[in-house]
């Protein structure tokens, strides 16, 4: 499962990941709508908030299909409530414990992005 | 039902891809609701919103173990993706 980005701009990358993807199944797809863009947001400063309340903000380094996320330079929001946490540096955060994820909205490309997902549902019902 | 069958729901997803650049509400577990432009949607119910607002409603209990009245905390983030497994459900909202 190797998805090339391009070095082009915003809205190309997602078409990008889009073609690479219909080699795949069609229950396949729709899986990897959040993965590719996830992928699109690699380095960009993301935080990232957990089911126990511990957010974590830091660089986006990679992401995977369970949606696993691996964070450099990070900062905890509430250093006092998580002191354990002052001493790492970068992080490896499992999919599955993930509440939110926040971003700034300038890294998302919304047209785009609503474009994708229609055409995932499309496909995904075939 | 005649609005359903015009608008092409067939499955109940259909009603949150009917959803896509609209506002909608979405509860979810730990008595959290957030509301947001939706953007984006998987069969996990993953979700991407834009402009969004979190409402948390906590209930303290004093040292004895009686509830206080409900306390609302709200916070508005620019963009934010909620993971499909908190979901419990997703409506759209009339403006």
């Amino acid at each position: 499962m190797n998805i090339k980005i391009q070095d082009s701009t915003h809205s190309t990358r997602y078409i990008d990941i889009y073609i690479t993807q219909r080699t795949f199944d069609a229950s396949q797809l729709f899986i990897m709508l959040i993965f590719s863009f996830f992928k699109t947001l690699t380095d960009q400063v993301i935080t990232v908030e957990l089911k126990n309340d511990l957010s974590i903000t830091g660089t986006l380094k990679s992401v995977d299909q369970f949606l696993n996320i691996r964070l450099d330079g990070i900062s905890v929001e509430d250093p006092e409530r998580h002191p354990h946490m002052l001493a790492v540096k970068n992080c490896f955060i499992r999919g599955s414990v993930v509440r939110y994820v926040r971003m700034a909205a300038r890294s998302v490309d919304t047209t785009l992005l609503e474009d994708a997902t229609r055409r995932e549902a499309k496909e995904a019902k075939k | 039902m005649d609005d359903a069958a015009n608008s092409g729901i067939s499955e109940p997803l259909d009603l949150v891809k009917l959803s896509l650049g609209e506002r909608v509400f979405i509860k979810l577990r730990g008595d959290r609701t957030v509301t947001g432009v939706l953007h984006a949607y998987d069969a996990h119910m993953n979700v991407v919103l834009s402009q969004v607002e979190e409402t948390i409603h906590i209930v303290d209990v004093t040292e004895d173990g009686n509830p206080l009245p409900p306390r609302i905390e709200k916070r508005n983030l620019e963009m934010l993706f909620v993971r499909g497994d908190g979901v419990i459900l997703i409506s759209p909202t009339q403006q």
